[in-house]
């Protein structure tokens, strides 16, 4: 479905992807585990078309969307929840998730998609008229994974949705994750450093070290894979 | 409160007495004045003492009223229940005010000189409204907007000066000329955010006035174009003593002739235009190009990752923004009949963009509040000449002291719940 080949990104001369092979099928839930800086953003920035790749390929169901428009790229079904969440804190949670349906807020499916995110996650509808700066960490990353919903996506791009979010409500987070890719078959590629987490959750794996892919697996395997283990489960994790 | 911050305050004030020393010092305290041969430096120190002074006073009183905590003055009260007011209210006012801007022409103490700062204010009233549209919605800082106003003006006037059409053909086609320039200008700094892009559009700015000056063949240079012709009452003109085969006002209304038909009807003009503006603010607001504005101001790199196309949304609001600019431009020709590069100066952008930070960016009803004080306090001040503008600047200043992110700091959201309106 989504197929990443020998893609390089540069920082102006600092290069942050160094051939990056990767692919996504339909329906699947892929992690990518590393490090910080190990360039696990950049790559989602490069897909969604926010960075342009120097080389290599990047093809979605069949067409090469490497030099895209990023609004191009959305509209052809790819969708990312960017680090960090970046809500539009002084647009209320509607309008944000009406910003998500952009392109399509006429259509006539909206009604229907707005009460489906809702459903997803009710905390959202009773906060419906509330700020979105005012939401708490974790309101604020469903608020962002139901705005990326909106725009009706094939593939969900998720960054590090765990980041800054207090742990009981990180599980919440998972599971809906796993809800999103089995009920409503979306297919998902998730950035995380909590890796333990992440290759739980995943059908297969992937991790990135200096801007290129060293290990590949099963998201089984890959937990236990000494290595790993020892990189980013119990010597390096502290999660 | 303790003496520990009386005395801290009482410090604070001394440094700003110092400063305030070193500015008046040079400024106010060294005069020259011509007598018979050459120059002379008359000192008046007694001006500088009573300025320090006044400076040190302010500065004391306002610690007092900070270190409190709690806010007692008399202008805090007054601005802080006007703020509950508006945002409790918000429709009551708005159609208070509008009532009230209707009927103002005919309430018995209303004169000529009342008309035209009136008018005056609704001006800046629609530039406000029209920047608020780049500056309040999208978050684009445009300090050359009076570039949008000239073009607005020029356009009007050259078009009516050479073909002779009326108005109401000349007010779009000045808005749709705006426009274009909004959009040229759009091009060259859609990469550009913040400080930079303020620079950018103060340039351009200057650039339009200065090809106003030089460009004499079209523009007729520092001259300025005359002449210009005046909006007649849907075909009527309004002359006391109409050219052959026309009808004027007066004439066909049966009304003994007044200059006041043509003032009060220039109000009503303006006071049409500026609510246009201000309409199709709220509306555009509610729609996903308005979203897009506001979500744009907000996060470009969450605009990006949702499929918001920056560009274009970037290009309408400097359009949509211009093109209201460009109206009030045509206004302000028609009425003055003159215009000149000399009444698009940078100072005009300045107080356009005073005025919507003042307000509180993106506040509608802070606009106005916000001409009605800035334009208002200098009009009351005029009598004191060159000094009206410390009363302007001193306006500002009290705002900033009591209101430091405006006069209307609160966005509406543009979705209410159902019951939650009051």
């Amino acid at each position: 479905m989504l197929k990443i080949t020998n893609v390089e990104t540069f920082y102006g001369k600092i290069q942050a992807l160094r051939g990056v092979d990767l692919d996504v099928n339909d329906g699947e839930i892929v992690s990518l585990i590393g490090s910080n800086g190990a360039g696990k953003s950049t790559l989602l920035m490069t897909i969604s078309g926010v960075n342009k790749a120097k080389r290599g390929n990047i093809v979605f169901n069949g067409k090469n969307i490497e030099n895209q428009a990023p609004h191009k790229i959305v509209d052809m079904g790819i969708c990312q929840v960017p680090e960090g969440r970046r809500i539009f804190s002084r647009l209320t949670v509607e309008e944000n998730l009406r910003l998500g349906a952009h392109a399509n807020e006429k259509g006539k499916y909206f009604e229907n998609d707005i009460k489906e995110v809702y459903d997803l996650f009710p905390v959202l509808s009773d906060r419906k008229t509330q700020r979105g700066g005012t939401l708490s960490g974790g309101e604020q990353q469903m608020l962002a994974i139901g705005r990326a919903l909106m725009s009706k996506p094939k593939v969900l791009l998720l960054d590090e949705p765990s980041l800054g979010i207090a742990p009981k409500l990180v599980n919440q987070i998972f599971v809906s994750i796993k809800n999103i890719n089995k009920e409503k078959n979306v297919t998902i590629f998730l950035v995380e450093q909590n890796a333990k987490k992440a290759l739980e959750l995943a059908d297969r794996a992937y991790v990135l070290v200096n801007g290129k892919v060293t290990i590949k697996g099963l998201g089984q395997e890959l937990l236990k894979n000494k290595d790993i283990q020892v990189a980013y489960l119990e010597g390096g994790s502290k999660n | 409160m303790e003496k520990k911050d009386i005395i801290q305050s009482f410090k604070d004030s001394l440094f700003t007495g110092l400063i305030a020393l070193a500015l008046f010092g040079p400024i106010v305290g060294l005069r020259t004045a011509s007598k018979g041969e050459g120059l002379f430096i008359t000192p008046q120190w007694g001006v500088v003492f009573l300025l320090v002074g006044l400076c040190i006073l302010g500065r004391f009183l306002i610690n007092l009223n900070s270190a409190r905590k709690t806010e007692i003055t008399f202008f805090s009260k007054f601005t802080s229940k006007f703020s509950a007011v508006t945002e409790d209210k918000a429709k009551h006012f708005a159609i208070t005010a509008i009532l009230f801007a209707v009927v103002f022409p005919f309430l018995p103490f209303t004169d000529r000189y009342f008309m035209d700062v009136a008018i005056m204010i609704l001006t800046y009233i629609m530039l406000g409204w029209g920047l608020n549209i780049v500056v309040g919605l999208a978050g684009l800082l445009d300090l050359g907007y009076v570039a949008f106003y000239a073009v607005g003006a020029y356009s009007y006037a050259l078009i009516a000066t050479t073909f002779g059409w009326s108005f109401w053909i000349c007010l779009p086609l000045a808005g749709l000329f705006a426009a274009f320039f909004g959009i040229l200008l759009g091009f060259p700094v859609l990469r550009l955010r913040g400080d930079y892009l303020a620079i950018v559009t103060l340039g351009f700015g200057e650039i339009i006035r200065i090809i106003l000056i030089n460009w004499y063949e079209v523009t007729n240079g520092p001259d300025g174009i005359t002449g210009i012709p005046r909006p007649s009452f849907f075909g009527l003109p309004f002359k006391r003593s109409p050219d052959e085969g026309e009808i004027s006002f007066h004439l066909f209304f049966n009304l003994e002739y007044s200059t006041m038909h043509r003032i009060i009807f220039l109000y009503y003009l303006i006071l049409v235009l500026a609510l246009i503006t201000n309409y199709f603010t709220l509306k555009i607001r509610k729609l996903p190009v308005g979203r897009a504005w506001e979500a744009l101001r907000e996060d470009e790199i969450a605009c990006k990752s949702l499929g918001v196309n920056p560009t274009n949304t970037k290009l309408t609001a400097f359009a949509i923004g211009a093109m209201f600019g460009g109206f009030a431009g045509s206004f302000f020709a028609t009425r003055q009949a003159f215009i000149s590069p000399e009444s698009f100066t940078f100072i005009e952008s300045a107080i356009i963009v005073a005025i919507v930070v003042l307000g509180g960016m993106g506040s509608q009803t802070g606009v106005v509040l916000a001409s009605i004080f800035l334009i208002g306090i200098t009009e009351m001040f005029r009598d004191l000449e060159q000094y009206r503008m410390i009363a302007f600047g001193g306006a500002m200043v009290l705002i900033m002291v009591f209101k430091p992110k405006g006069i209307l700091a609160n966005r509406k959201p543009t979705i209410l719940m159902h019951g939650d309106k009051k």
